[in-house]
């Protein structure tokens, strides 16, 4: 009972984890699953077929969308945190009227259902007679919409934690207000606009219902992953998920390796 | 406007000044003036104190210097250049920020190096060097500022600032975040590199020991004003104001009327007792003033005793305490008028110690003595705990 008590935290914890972690094993595992029959989804065999044959002809239509959601995030992801950075500077470093209203607008989309996002936009290209056009661009374009909320809080939460007396120094020394931009400004923002594109991507790369709603008859990762859900998900779409997977954990080791190190170089 | 066309006039006449001259400089905030038309000459080479309290209007005024603040009205001139309007990086103008601001991604090396990286300078890895053994960081030339003790970061702000040559070096409180040994040997670094250096230095603080032990010219502020100019110790012999006598050391502030003005002293009637301040050291025009002497300056001796002053004894005062500070004895005797008054003895060893209750005489000779307007505050600027 005692040993219950001071380990509690310690359960609970392990727990949580493995609360989130089973749906990925079970990703993990899945992918390399030899199904017997395509309607019941349970381990039957070890096969690295679904590794090999990845784009075969069983999951037709799943390594197009794939790639398409793979265009849409990384051209989202670019637009979005180009846009978001300049509206976080504007944000954070110009007094003109209005700035606060438009500080507490940017959590609108945030905020705001996705249902209720993607309709208003499907109603809004229809009004404006693209009806006919739904498709890669309109799609690209949602995207770049919800990203945008996300990319200016993230990176303005670092600008406005910046001193900005770093770049009274940087013009103290003779450096123009470009220089200063590029060799002190950015640099010191560059993090959180790294972070903000990561999470751009994940977004994009993610997203069901707006998409849904404005992809006329385009199909993106997620829309083909639920379409086949009715008739049995391919086990291909588990390596899709293993592979993603295995990105992000890249992402966040490299990133924790850095700090590491820069921890390291500090207590030198 | 008409400012701007007296320098003019004086830069024509080729007697242009060759320090940093401000002229009726101001700076007004939304509701608020920190800093009230201030005219300030500082002499090229020398190392100029800007003492003041807290919010006087010490930091606004150098930023103005250092252009990253637009003045409201007023000029600056530097070397006979009219420097108002100009971009911050376009003025040979460096400063050494309150908080460093050391740049936190570049390491300690490029932080120094950045002036003459900008300015296109040839020869940076040798000068940097240079400047590096000066401050004795060589051995930390590649860490980052975080690496760095608050000592070391402060010698790092300081050769990033120095390595530019500037014509001004203007250094806002640098040794404020520093404990007091460190403080006191980098005041004595700092006054030891100017003088190396042979730049001029703009030193803020509100340390008066600091202003006094560095400063050839000290300049008190008080309000967004320049109370009085001047050096060290004419600051301290000769305030011109209540401010300036609490806030530089410790005064004495009697109050007197005045009974008679000749050609080279006043005479005050302080409570009863004739006393004379000699003409060059009464600031005041009118019937009444504060009488000043400082602490160290008051003699003091048993009742009925021979004081050895040419000015009047001034009877009946009891000891009311006592500290033995080493060097010296601080009494507080408190006078028939009610006041109590501080007299600080040297140990010489030849003079006796008083005790709590002695009844005491003091005396001080005439010419220590000053004479302050009557309408300002006896207690401007005295230090809470001092
Ligand atoms: N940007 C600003 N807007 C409004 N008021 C300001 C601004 N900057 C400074 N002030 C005010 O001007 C006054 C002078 O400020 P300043 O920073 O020059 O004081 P200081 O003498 O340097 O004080 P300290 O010794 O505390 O650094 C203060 O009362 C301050 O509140
Ligand atoms: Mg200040």
């Amino acid at each position: 009972m005692r040993w219950l008590r001071e380990h509690l935290v310690l359960i609970l914890g392990m727990l949580v984890l493995l609360y989130t972690f089973v749906p990925i094993a079970v990703v993990v595992l899945m992918s390399f699953n030899d199904p017997a029959t395509r309607n019941v989804y349970r381990f039957d065999g070890f096969t690295l077929d679904n590794w090999i044959n990845m784009c075969g002809p069983e999951t037709e239509g799943m390594c197009e969308s794939l790639w398409l959601s793979v265009r849409i995030g990384l051209l989202a992801t670019v637009v979005a945190t180009a846009i978001g950075t300049l509206a976080a500077f504007a944000l954070v470093r110009w007094d003109f009227p209005g700035r606060s209203s438009s500080n507490l607008l940017i959590f609108l989309p945030m905020a705001a259902p996705e249902i209720v996002l993607g309709s208003s936009l499907l109603a809004l290209f229809v009004q404006a007679g693209f009806a006919g056009q739904l498709g890669f661009w309109t799609i690209f374009i949602a995207h770049v919409m919800f990203c945008l909320s996300f990319v200016v809080v993230t990176v303005r939460a670092r600008l406005a934690g910046m001193n900005d007396t770093l770049e009274q120094a940087a013009q103290d020394l003779y450096a123009t207000p470009a220089q200063t931009f590029w060799r002190v400004t950015f640099p010191l923002v560059l993090p959180g606009i790294f972070g903000a594109a990561l999470l751009s991507f994940a977004l994009s790369f993610d997203d069901f219902i707006i998409t849904n709603l404005n992809s006329g008859s385009e199909t993106t990762f997620p829309m083909y992953v639920w379409g086949q859900a009715r008739v049995g998900v391919p086990m291909q779409v588990n390596v899709v998920g293993t592979l993603m997977l295995v990105v992000a954990l890249v992402v966040v080791v490299v990133g924790e390796a850095n700090n590491r190190r820069r921890a390291a170089a500090l207590t030198k | 406007m008409s400012l701007r066309v007296e320098a003019g006039v004086e830069a024509a006449d080729g007697t242009a000044y060759d320090g940093l001259r401000l002229r009726a400089l101001t700076k007004r905030f939304a509701s608020f003036t920190a800093v009230r038309g201030i005219d300030l000459d500082v002499p090229r080479g020398s190392f100029f104190a800007l003492l003041g309290p807290s919010g006087c209007g010490k930091t606004t005024t150098l930023r103005m210097v250092a252009g990253l603040d637009a003045p409201t009205s007023g000029t600056i001139e530097l070397a006979g250049k009219d420097i108002t309007g100009a971009k911050p990086y376009r003025r040979p103008v460096n400063t050494v920020f309150q908080n460093y601001a050391l740049f936190p991604h570049l390491d300690i090396f490029e932080n120094v190096a950045f002036g003459l990286r900008r300015r296109k300078v040839d020869g940076v890895d040798k000068k940097v060097a240079e400047m590096l053994a000066l401050v004795e960081l060589d051995a930390q030339a590649r860490k980052k500022p975080a690496q760095l003790s608050g000592g070391q970061q402060q010698r790092v702000a300081l050769a990033r600032a120095l390595i530019n040559e500037p014509e001004v070096l203007l250094l806002d409180e640098p040794l404020g975040a520093l404990d007091l040994k460190l403080r006191r040997s980098m005041q004595i670094e700092l006054k030891r590199i100017q003088m190396d250096v042979g730049l001029t230095f703009v030193h803020v603080t509100h340390d008066q020991e600091e202003a006094m032990t560095m400063a050839d010219t000290v300049a008190v502020m008080n309000g967004g004003l320049i109370e009085q100019m001047g050096s060290p110790a004419e600051l301290y012999e000769n305030p011109r104001s209540t401010f300036v006598a609490n806030f530089l050391g410790q005064s004495n502030l009697i109050e007197g009327r005045v009974t008679g003005r000749s050609a080279d002293e006043v005479t005050v009637d302080m409570h009863g007792i004739g006393v004379s301040v000699p003409v060059g050291r009464a600031h005041t025009d009118g019937q009444q003033g504060w009488v000043g002497i400082r602490p160290e300056k008051v003699l003091i001796g048993d009742a009925g005793s021979k004081l050895d002053a040419p000015g009047n004894t001034i009877p009946g005062g009891v000891v009311s305490d006592v500290s033995f500070v080493g060097v010296s004895t601080q009494y507080l005797v408190r006078m028939p008028w009610g006041q109590e008054l501080m007299v600080f003895a040297q140990n010489t060893g030849r003079d006796k110690i008083f005790r709590h209750g002695d009844p005491v005489e003091l005396s001080w000779r005439p010419e220590y003595a000053f004479l302050l307007d009557h309408s300002q505050d006896v207690r401007a600027g005295a230090q809470e705990d001092g």
